[in-house]
């Protein structure tokens, strides 16, 4: 009976156990894999959610250059400074759309993208990333958020670019001359260094670093305002007939505090944002702490720079110098240490207030100082990639700069994109500010200069019923 | 001792100022003022809604001078403020009765010089 109860029990073990455990392993698989599948629905989640965030935070910016541009300018070009700025961004949003992204990201060759260019119609199985990605726009196959978050969050770094060159042709553009080359400064110009650089193009295979847009935004900007600066001429009353420099005084310093705050705040978006995914949140955490220390050494700086060549310190220029740290720091802000952030940091503010004097003597007359913070710190936060770069700081695989040990390599692939691109923008520029100044004209009247474009071009005050001496 | 009033451009106020400097002529009192004239103003759109604006701002200058001073900036404020169009200003001149200077009781030329 024994022997009987013992076999049949081993026989039941032998053959029903595994069963049962079969029928359990792939409940626990199945039940791992669901699991599995929402982290991974989370994580994409969590991605999108922090590039939106850090998008709205850039979109947020354009308050901060128009008040950073409006308030440096006379009362009576206020109004005429803010629809520009306003408008800027729907002429970056629609060209955008149309074609500057697939320009700017489709697949393409070396130079510009080809695939999905017209209105972000191609195909694409985003978030899928790497080598489970398959669409046409593989440069952004990095970053596991959806399609529309990828373009959403590239809009307004495109429309960030055509807004800096707002402020430098202030008080004189005309209106409609500006909405073309807005229109294709981001349709078309933008989008082509762009890709050399974040779309797959000939810089980024060389190994040329650019984090969030020293180069691809800033100084492109920079480069596309100085052809517009030199077609355009001063605004009259800049100098006076022996050539010297004469001030033309913002007219609320207040908004110009407010929007340079708002811009140290939406860069908060710009940096650490570039990241375009959460991991671990260290890369993040690392951005946003050389991007905050930059700019407060960059803002101390341009302070005791502008106190000892200007006897005291001028706000105007203590907000210069706090953009000037920010567009520094904005290429090499996942490369570098905190300290070498603090070091670019002083170095750009005191460059910034040079270069505020430089320009000024140059009869480049630049009424915002648009030229000093986005061009010469664009150049000079791309090049200190090359000299401050620490290999794999932030998990990057840069080499390192001239200064941890790496010799000129880096430095001078830096260099050789920061004068291409400086080459293609400014050229493109010329010709095409050229072009409109031919067919159409760039710079209002004489006439409707001095009486103020808020009434030659809107035909409106700023601030009606209040006297102003000017 | 004479009071000169000009009105002018508003931008031409540097100008003028310049020309006053280089003939020597160193105090005024500059203020905004609105004013119309020959001009006949301009319009003004606000929300689709035409206005016309007749007033047009202007500065307005003042100056004290003694005799041998009056012609030398009556040409100052001339050279500075012409343009030839339609809206350049005018200058008034009046005498003036007396002129004191606050800080030490100073009357007449000695308080304008």
């Amino acid at each position: 009976m024994n022997r009987k109860l013992i076999l049949s029990i081993l026989i039941i073990t032998v053959i029903v156990l595994p069963l049962i455990g079969e029928e359990m392993n792939s409940q626990i698989t199945s039940e791992l894999t669901s699991k599995l599948e929402a982290i991974e629905t989370v994580k994409v989640g969590m991605d999108t959610l922090w590039v939106m965030i850090a998008a709205f935070l850039v979109f947020f910016m354009n308050l901060g250059f128009a008040m950073v541009e409006s308030g440096l300018c006379r009362a009576k070009n206020t109004v005429n400074i803010l629809a520009k700025n306003f408008i800027v961004f729907a002429i970056a949003s629609i060209s955008f759309w149309i074609i500057g992204f697939g320009l700017m990201f489709g697949d393409g060759n070396l130079f510009a993208g080809l695939k999905g260019l017209f209105f972000v119609k191609g195909a694409d199985n985003s978030p899928a990333v790497a080598d489970a990605y398959s669409g046409v726009y593989s440069a952004l196959n990095w970053t596991g958020v959806p399609l529309f978050a990828k373009f959403f969050f590239q809009l307004v770094f495109a429309g960030t670019a055509a807004t800096i060159v707002s402020g430098a042709v202030a008080e004189r553009i005309k209106f409609h001359a500006f909405i073309i080359f807005a229109a294709v400064l981001v349709g078309i110009m933008y989008p082509i260094t762009g890709h050399w650089i974040w779309g797959g193009g000939w810089l980024a295979r060389l190994g040329f670093f650019d984090f969030a847009g020293s180069t691809v935004v800033h100084s492109v900007g920079g480069w596309a305002a100085l052809a517009g600066v030199i077609l355009l001429g001063a605004r009259s009353g800049k100098y006076s007939t022996d050539g010297t420099p004469k001030p033309i005084m913002g007219h609320n310093m207040s908004m110009v505090t407010l929007g340079g705050l708002v811009l140290w705040f939406g860069w908060f978006g710009f940096n650490p944002g570039s990241t375009m995914s959460v991991g671990d949140g260290s890369v993040i955490a690392h951005v946003a702490v050389t991007t905050n220390t930059a700019a407060a050494a960059s803002i101390i700086s341009a302070t005791v720079s502008s106190w000892i060549f200007q006897k005291k310190p001028d706000l105007s220029m203590i907000i210069n110098g706090a953009l000037a740290g920010l567009v520094a720091i904005t290429a090499p802000c996942a490369f570098v240490s905190v300290g070498s952030a603090a070091i670019i940091g002083l170095i750009a503010g005191f460059f910034a207030v040079i270069a505020v004097f430089t320009w000024d003597k140059l009869k480049i007359d630049d009424p915002v100082g648009a030229l000093s913070v986005h061009l010469v710190n664009g150049i000079f936060g791309t090049l200190a990639i090359g000299l401050f770069a620490e290999d794999g700081i932030t998990g990057t695989a840069t080499g390192n700069g001239l200064f941890f040990g790496g010799g000129l390599k880096l430095l001078g692939i830096q260099a050789l994109g920061t004068g291409a691109v400086a080459v293609f923008t400014f050229a493109g520029a010329f010709i095409l500010w050229l072009i409109l100044k031919i067919i159409i004209g760039i710079r209002v009247s004489k006439d409707e200069e001095l009486k103020g474009l808020d009434l030659g071009e809107h035909g409106g005050e700023a601030y009606s019923g209040f006297q102003i001496l000017n | 001792m004479k009071l000169i009033v000009a009105l002018i451009q508003p931008h031409k106020l540097e100008d003028v100022k310049k020309a006053l400097y280089d003939a020597e002529v160193y105090k005024m009192t500059v203020s905004t003022a609105s004013g119309c004239g020959q001009q006949k103003g301009y319009t003004e759109t606000y929300r689709g809604t035409i206005s016309e604006i007749n007033l047009l701002k202007k500065t307005r200058l003042e100056i004290a001078v003694n005799e041998d001073f009056v012609e030398p900036t009556i040409e100052a404020i001339i050279k500075g403020a012409k343009t030839g169009k339609i809206g350049d200003g005018k200058i008034f001149v009046m005498d003036l009765a007396e002129c004191i200077r606050i800080r030490t009781g100073e009357r007449g030329k000695k308080a304008i010089g």
